[in-house]
């Protein structure tokens, strides 16, 4: 976005005291809408409370920085107003905010109820009082570069502010350990902060760049000390563990007791080394959490938990492609989207009514097998925010149009970010839809407490046998992956086969 | 003035029978209603003219104004956090209006109103909020304490302060600004036993917002709040918070009565707070819309309106001209705060003691040495 003097934008700001992000709940104003100063622009929701966030310029929308639905840091823009080269912060005020949105004057009927005061959605959770998280956007400048700053930073004896005591970093030695893998990241963006510990950290790592010539004069010195709780320093000390070898994942590159423990599972267990990798420049390191936390975790529970068997099948779905074009242009199909992935999921429904062991979960610790009664149909959905797997409940009971209306309206909502925590739990058997990135096929892994997952591929032109002669015929694979303690091969290949046959000729289904 | 009850019940045998929380009681001194008609009270006459009539509402919108400015400048992220007024306005200004210039009053954090009575400039108070000063303004020439956030703290203060009035002679009083929380303080409940003692002349103005941030009056208190002070051995009185007349003549009374040697008095305005706590609480938490919806129609500013137009005390123009007024002052709080300028990181420095110690003094030399071994600026 081009910057012209008359664009302003308007920073997500910490309207509590202390906090780091909101999500933005729904936006008040539309691109192309004039607002005033201190019209309602969106609502925000934070650790805090959900609160409207008043426009501090009068102008013209030029563009929404984010969709509803997003979380955003504090300190985020999170809208372009183009001010038109006249009113700006400090311009005209606009009438006192109403609280039903009407002009009201002040004095005139009722008190305009402030800003917070609207109801609020359920299922927050909120801080009351007091202060949230500490989340000072710390962006520090860095020292005065070269020896001249070190010097003058060893002859101050009171200037040595951090909790360190004596062992102010130095310049590190050329072998010194990695002071942290997140250091040049600090000083070009804003850090959360973490303490005058991790800043002199930032500024050793700045200083160290600054003064390259400067590390052979200084054979020798200590590398600085690791970021690390006390306990955590007792911790490693009692189990023998380096602090210096280890690159913290807490905040600000802090070593935590569980960092230790991964390290020292690093040692029994004769892995790779990762202390050397950290060093390397371009690398960039992404915190795990949110969906690609709870992703890696199902999946590691999944993948270790169930025995995973996965088979394949090709098949010619010419004639699903067909019927396709033609239920289509039927009226009772009129607004929903009639996909290659709503006949596979008819498919699988109805493959599963009549293998329903497919369709249950492993009860390890009351050692039984759940046969659910209903699908609750799972579609893997790529999202912006990672993998998320909404369901469908009870798909079995929808006739086909309802079945392709839900499909539309799960992608939709998954796709804004919008899926609630409850549509992604329960579900019974899942489908992925590999196809649409244009993959074949893939050996999927089970949605952790399902007994199987259903990969679709693309539908490719392919030259195909068909009645003895090679023709061009549209083609596609399936993998399914099932959990061998409850589906064997047997099963397994039945339900496939019969997948793959309603799919060749869905015709087959009235035989169902 | 009330009389101490002599018989009256004090103790509620049923709890939340007698919430104080229902409004209208005939504890309530009033002397303009909710529809803006003008009442009078036995105990509470007030002579007013119409000068002071619109001076009172002029009063009351812009400090409206102020209020809802600085919370949308909270909101844009120009202010650390901002107190609310929202709703106590008429208590606010009523309390303030009823001081003497010579009188002194001891604020919460949220007596912007009553900052506005003593001739506080807005800013003065908003640079409190946004963090660049520890309250820029004179207390002794304003006769208007800095704000103090320890809750209750300013009874003593303020009792102590009256204290010395009594010693020196002098005629006037300390009115001390307190919340229905606070009265649950021990400082408070010292502060009140010393000043009955000493029967010190101070008056303590609690505005009974009904919340101490989330906790609602009747957990605190079995006893409506104005009854308490019976139990320190000085009057107390309830009313109407939202009726600015009623609290001037209340406060009035209670003032003059401290400066006659009468010593305290308790009041108790009853208002509602419309708002959040701060601009960091979320109240939809832990209140019911219903109740914003009621107090709506209690509105301080509409009902001293109704009184203006209905009594051809005001007209249109001067509605007018009032929220012109009001468009202006929000103008300059909105371009004073935004271009406030950052105070010196040494200023932290400067306010500690009344004489620099050489610990400190070494310290801020420390200080300024570590801030001029970054680059870009000598602090």
């Amino acid at each position: 976005m081009p910057h012209s003097a008359t664009l302003r934008q308007f920073k997500l700001p910490d309207v509590g005291e202390g906090l780091t992000e909101g999500e933005i709940l729904q936006w008040l104003v539309a691109v192309g809408d004039t607002v005033t100063v201190n019209q309602p622009l969106c609502e925000v929701e934070t650790a805090k409370a959900a609160v409207e966030l008043p426009s501090p310029f009068a102008g013209t929308v030029v563009e929404l920085l984010h969709e509803a639905g997003t979380m955003v840091d504090v300190g985020t823009p999170i809208i372009t107003i183009d001010t038109g080269g006249g009113e700006a912060a400090g311009g005209a005020p606009a009438a006192e905010p109403a609280d039903d949105g009407e002009p009201a004057g002040a004095g005139d009927g009722e008190p305009a109820a402030g800003l917070i005061g609207g109801t609020a959605p359920g299922g927050r959770t909120a801080v009351l009082v007091g202060y949230g998280p500490r989340t000072t956007e710390a962006r520090r400048r860095p020292r005065r570069s070269g020896t001249a700053a070190a010097a003058r930073a060893t002859a101050l004896p009171g200037a040595d502010y951090g909790s360190g005591g004596t062992d102010r970093p130095p310049l590190p030695t050329d072998d010194g350990p990695p002071l942290l893998a997140t250091a040049p990241d600090m000083r070009s963006k804003p850090m959360r902060h973490g303490g005058l510990e991790v800043g002199r950290q930032a500024e050793a790592a700045a200083l160290r760049e600054d003064a390259a010539p400067a590390r052979g004069a200084q054979p020798g010195r200590r590398g600085p000390r690791p970021l690390a709780k006390p306990p955590v320093r007792k911790y490693a000390k009692d189990l023998g563990v380096d602090l210096t070898t280890i690159t913290g994942s807490g905040t600000g590159g802090c070593i935590t007791r569980a960092d230790v423990d991964a390290a020292v599972g690093a040692r029994t267990a004769p892995a790779a080394e990762p202390a050397a990798e950290t060093r390397t420049g371009g690398e960039q390191r992404i915190p795990v959490k949110g969906v690609r936390k709870a992703t890696a975790a199902a999946m590691v529970a999944s993948a270790f938990t169930a025995p995973h068997v996965t088979e394949f099948l090709t098949v010619d779905v010419t004639r699903m492609m067909k019927l396709r074009s033609r239920l289509a242009g039927r009226p009772e199909f009129a607004g929903v989207k009639v996909s290659p992935l709503l006949f596979v999921a008819k498919a699988v429904l109805l493959a599963a009514r009549r293998h329903p062991m497919v369709n249950s979960s492993w009860d390890d610790a009351a050692q039984e097998i759940v046969v659910h009664g209903q699908v609750n149909l799972g579609i893997a959905a790529a999202t912006p925010r990672g993998l998320i797997v909404p369901n469908i409940r009870d798909a079995g009971r929808l006739p086909l149009p309802e079945l392709a209306a839900a499909l539309g309206e799960l992608t939709e909502t998954a796709r804004a970010g919008r899926t609630a925590p409850a549509d992604m739990s329960g579900g019974t058997l899942t489908i992925t839809n590999v196809g649409v990135f244009g993959v074949d096929t893939g050996t999927p892994i089970l949605n952790p407490g399902e007994a199987a997952i259903l990969a679709f591929g693309a539908v490719r032109e392919m030259p195909w046998v068909h009645k003895g002669k090679i023709r061009v015929r549209q083609v596609t694979q399936l993998a399914l992956s099932f959990d061998h303690r409850i589906v064997d091969g047997e099963l397994g290949s039945r339900f496939l086969a019969d997948v793959g046959a309603l799919l060749h000729d869905p015709g087959s289904a009235l035989a169902y | 003035m009330t009389a101490l009850p002599e018989t009256e019940e004090m103790v509620d045998p049923v709890p939340g029978a007698a919430a104080p929380h229902l409004p209208n009681r005939a504890d309530l001194v009033q002397l303009l209603t909710p529809e803006g008609d003008r009442v009078e009270h036995p105990d509470y006459a007030l002579e007013i003219g119409h000068d002071e009539l619109r001076a009172l509402y002029r009063d009351l919108v812009l400090v409206r104004r102020w209020d809802v400015e600085a919370t949308a400048l909270q909101r844009q992220g120009e202010l650390g956090i901002w107190a609310s007024l929202l709703g106590q306005e008429a208590a606010q200004i009523g309390a303030g209006r009823a001081m003497a210039a010579s009188d002194m009053a001891f604020p919460t954090y949220r007596e912007h109103g009553v900052a506005w009575t003593r001739g506080v400039d807005p800013l003065h108070v908003i640079s409190l909020f946004r963090g660049v000063d520890n309250g820029g303004w004179d207390p002794v020439a304003t006769g208007f304490n800095l704000y103090t956030v320890v809750i209750g703290a300013q009874t003593l203060h303020a009792t102590g302060y009256a204290m010395g009035l009594q010693r020196d002679g002098a005629e006037n009083a300390a009115l001390a600004f307190l919340g229905d929380g606070a009265t649950s303080q021990g400082e408070v409940n010292e502060a009140m036993i010393w000043a009955a003692s000493f029967s010190a002349p101070v008056v303590f103005f609690c505005q009974n917002n009904q919340y101490a941030i989330s906790v609602p009056l009747e957990r605190q208190s079995r006893v409506p709040l104005y009854q308490r002070a019976a139990g320190f051995g000085f009057p107390g009185v309830r009313v109407d918070g939202n009726d600015v007349l009623a609290v001037l003549a209340v406060t009035r009374q209670a003032l003059q009565a401290a400066r006659e040697g009468q010593g305290p008095t308790f009041i108790e305005a009853f208002t509602y707070r419309m708002g959040a706590h701060t601009t960091s609480d979320d109240p939809t938490r832990y209140r019911l819309a219903s109740e914003l919806e009621e107090w709506k129609l209690r509105d301080p500013i509409a009902r001293l309106k109704a009184h203006l137009s209905r009594s051809s005390i005001a007209d249109a123009a001067f509605f007018q001209s009032v929220e012109a007024e009001a468009d202006e002052l929000a103008a300059r709080i909105r371009s004073g705060t935004v271009d406030m300028p950052d105070p010196a990181p040494t200023e932290m420095f400067d306010h500690v003691y009344a004489e620099q110690t050489p610990q400190l003094a070494q310290q801020r030399a420390d200080f300024v040495a570590y801030q001029a071994s970054f680059e870009g600026g000598e602090h």
